[in-house]
């Protein structure tokens, strides 16, 4: 739907196209031209004059860092230190899901996973090692180049698809996962309901969503605005825009509408003292959310 | 040509002739060739445990197998963990990774020339005592249960002991500790080397790990530092291009995730990697020895001497270990005396020499003063000083080893971490040594079954700065302690003898203070 409704106004497909291109800057680190790019699918007319020019910037500055992906003290550090608890997430709530042995070394084997938004192919690796046949997809060309060369020298991970791509294009192409994981993408989204029900569209029927934002709290506000970006310096200032964030009850209200019903949330804790990251049950400030696709 | 296993060798080379016949024979499809060689290089793996090294060969049979590997295209072998040193950590780490689910299935080579690895070396009862001892705390006889190995050791001989006296040559104090004290029933248990390293080697030997000895030794390593692989001309060496390379001395080479130097104080891991360490020597050489006595002894004795420690902990059946630890001159004296003289020197040390015995302040005979410490003391306190039974005989010979304190300052790189002696040494004075290496070992395994849990490259650098970041603040604790006694306890100065004689007064009396030493000793805490 979300397609068909983007192909009646091709220079809005373009320019979703564009916007969706954002946030498949996996890291929270990358674009202060974010600020810019907050196109609102009313404001047709005057989108079309800063499209390319905002294009050149956008993609530019991102080529120019897409190079740190993998350096674990460069720019990508907070996503890197984040990485593992995530993946503690995600193993456990679909382990519980396809009913897979926790204690098994490859507790995805045989399962389909899209990672939607994948960057340097971060989480993906992850996702392959654990036994997963994983497709990444991203709309930035350079990022999908570094994944690809990444993955290329381990043996477990050679096998990842990845693609440059939209989750919209996947759709057409009617793929389908068992599993569709969009992490940190949807707070850089134009429309979250219609990415919602793109994701709801890549997940077979009773298999898994997981998506993970940032909340839009006045401590969300204080920590991954003024914190992060102003005074820590973690994030190049402008790459998030509060407004754009979603609360956990908007979030699973747009899945909901998407026909997925939400089964369990997690928060994300920064203990600043030991610079580790925990799973805790406080949403206020980041936030992932396990859905299942409701059976048709 | 190597006589020694001349039967085996003979076996040897008829498996071999099977293997070379088969993998010849399937060359229908390439798959089939592949998994043949797959199978070809397991094959000789089992066989092979036998030592017969290579170039002890026939000549034809050498060209053969030299020609076989030719043909292999992909003839380098792809390791998940790398274990540079077989000796009691190394052979710990091991054993800890095949008693963890996610773990266990991973592959490891171990490399380390000593023959004892192969397995054949038997310990026979009859056997006196070697005189390298180690002291295995309460935590490190829980981990090794929690692996399996723990039922080895008690096949063998080993000596529990729960009561422990330290004193000095000044006679103004003295310190007893007894297990009842934490309400437990032994402060430790003293086993040879010899025997915790087979019983971890049995160990292995029963569970599914896939591994591979390597007889041989390290001679370079290569790790590649870039983060982004640049283009690679064969898709086969780019899958190699982030491992860890290791190139070993009898020409074998190998990939590995993730190299593990675990190869003793003069690791040739940390010197490849090029971990710069901070440490000094003490002016002190280590004498270690078997002594008899006419009866058992069951407690751990320590005197502080104006020039060291010496100790005497209890092996079984009569047998003791004596750690000496003195200056270089004296200890080239010890090693050339004559038996009688040596013992006579020993039973002078530890008895009547240097100094008078302390008196044995009973509190009881103190009157009220003391009456609101009474309720709360420790078993140990109300004991008296008793003086160590006689050395008999001496039934080993006499080692000496120069004493240092080493810490190497990062324990791991990308792809390398160092554990046990490899990453620190310390003064024995207090038995810790391998105790913090086998902390090392299993704290390792189990971050490395965390990092398998989320998917993470078990070489990546954030896993093991984790491990450094847990094991160095507590290696460095102990370190520091150890290292404060012996400059302490080598300083022959009035004021500085009434200070320590305060010391082993405060830590016999106040019994919060012995309850937190025994812990902390023990690996409790």
């Amino acid at each position: 739907m979300a397609s068909r409704l983007l192909n009646r106004f091709p220079t809005l497909n373009n320019t979703a196209q564009h916007i969706l291109s954002l946030p498949f800057l996996r890291s929270t680190v990358a674009s202060p031209f974010l600020l810019h790019s907050r196109l609102y699918s009313e404001d047709v007319s005057s989108r079309v004059p800063n499209r390319s020019s905002l294009n050149q910037v956008e993609l530019a500055k991102f080529s120019s860092i897409a190079d740190t992906w993998w350096d674990a003290e460069g720019p990508f550090k907070p996503l890197h230190v984040m990485n593992p608890t995530r993946l503690a997430f995600i193993r456990s709530t679909l382990c519980r899901h396809f009913q897979k042995d926790p204690y098994c070394a490859r507790p995805f084997e045989g399962l389909k996973i899209v990672d939607v938004g994948c960057g340097g192919g971060i989480l993906s690796e992850p996702l392959a090692r654990m036994g997963a046949t994983v497709t990444g997809v991203d709309a930035v060309e350079k990022n999908i180049k570094i994944a690809r060369l990444h993955s290329e020298s381990g043996p477990e991970t050679a096998n990842i698809e990845y693609c440059c791509t939209t989750a919209e294009k996947l759709v057409e192409e009617q793929r389908e996962f068992d599993a569709v994981i969009s992490l940190e993408v949807i707070e850089h989204v134009a429309d979250p309901a219609e990415f919602c029900k793109s994701l709801a569209a890549l997940t077979v029927s009773n298999g898994a969503t997981v998506v993970s934002t940032i909340n839009r709290s006045m401590r969300s506000y204080a920590t991954a605005i003024v914190a992060a970006e102003y005074i820590l310096h973690w994030l190049p200032k402008g790459t998030h825009q509060w407004s754009n964030f979603l609360t956990p009850e908007e979030l699973v209200l747009i899945l909901q509408r998407a026909s997925i019903t939400v089964q369990e949330m997690a928060g994300f804790v920064y203990n600043p003292l030991t610079g580790q990251w925990t799973l805790s049950d406080d949403i206020s400030v980041n936030f992932i959310a396990f859905g299942t696709k409701n059976s048709q | 040509m190597n006589n020694r296993g001349k039967g085996s060798l003979k076996y040897l080379l008829q498996q071999r002739e099977i293997v070379a016949r088969f993998v010849k024979g399937d060359q229908s499809t390439s798959q089939k060739k592949a998994k043949g060689r797959a199978v070809a290089a397991k094959i000789p793996a089992e066989v092979c445990g036998l030592k017969v090294p290579r170039r002890t060969f026939c000549n034809n049979i050498a060209a053969r197998e030299h020609e076989e590997n030719q043909g292999l295209p992909n003839n380098v072998v792809h390791y998940d963990i790398a274990i540079v040193g077989g000796g009691m950590v190394g052979m710990a780490l091991a054993c800890s990774l095949a008693s963890m689910p996610l773990t266990k299935q991973l592959n490891v080579a171990i490399i380390d020339s000593n023959p004892a690895l192969e397995g054949k070396t038997c310990i026979k009862k009859e056997d006196p005592p070697d005189p390298r001892v180690s002291t295995v705390t309460p935590a490190t006889i829980s981990l090794f249960k929690d692996v399996g190995a723990w039922q080895y050791v008690q096949q063998h001989r080993h000596a529990y002991f729960d009561k422990m006296q330290v004193w000095d040559y000044t006679g103004l104090g003295y310190t007893r500790y007894n297990a009842r004290d934490v309400d437990k029933e032994v402060l430790g248990c003293v086993v040879e080397n010899k025997v915790l390293h087979s019983s971890l080697l049995s160990c292995i030997q029963n569970t599914d790990l896939k591994k591979r000895i390597y007889p041989s030794r390290l001679n370079s390593m290569t790790l590649h530092q870039n983060h982004l692989p640049t283009m690679m001309d064969s898709t086969s060496s780019s899958l190699h291009a982030s491992l860890a390379k290791l190139e070993l001395s009898d020409g074998n080479s190998l990939y590995a995730k993730l190299v593990v130097g675990a190869d003793g104080a003069k690791s040739r891991v940390r010197e490849l990697t090029g971990f710069k360490t901070t440490g000094w020597y003490y002016s002190q050489n280590a004498v270690i020895c078997t002594v008899e006595h006419k009866t058992e002894n069951q407690c751990a004795w320590q005197r502080f001497l104006p020039s060291g420690p010496i100790a005497l902990l209890p092996v079984g059946d009569k047998f003791s270990n004596i750690v000496w630890t003195m200056n270089p001159k004296e200890s080239s004296a010890c090693r050339e005396m004559n038996e009688n003289d040596f013992v006579k020197a020993l039973n002078h040390a530890l008895n009547y020499g240097y100094g008078p015995h302390p008196q044995s302040n009973l509190l009881g005979n103190n009157g009220d003063i003391f009456s609101w410490f009474r309720r709360d003391l420790t078993v140990s306190a109300n004991e008296c000083f008793e003086v160590p039974p006689d050395v008999v005989k001496l039934v080993s010979g006499r080692m000496v080893f120069p004493l240092s304190l080493r810490h190497a300052n990062n324990y791991a790189s990308k792809r390398v971490v160092l554990i046990g002696d490899a990453a620190h040494t310390v003064h024995p004075l207090a038995g810790q040594g391998v105790n913090l290496g086998f902390g090392d070992a299993f704290a390792l395994s189990r971050i490395i079954s965390e990092g398998i849990a989320v998917g993470t490259d078990i070489g990546e650098v954030h896993l093991l700065k984790k491990f450094e970041a847990e094991r160095k603040r507590e290696n460095i604790m102990m370190m520091a302690i150890l290292d404060g006694f012996q400059k302490a306890y080598s300083v022959d100065f009035g004021p500085l003898n009434v200070l320590r004689a305060a010391a082993f007064h405060g830590a016999q009396y106040i019994s919060p203070l012995k309850r937190s030493i025994i812990s902390y000793a023990s690996g409790q805490i």
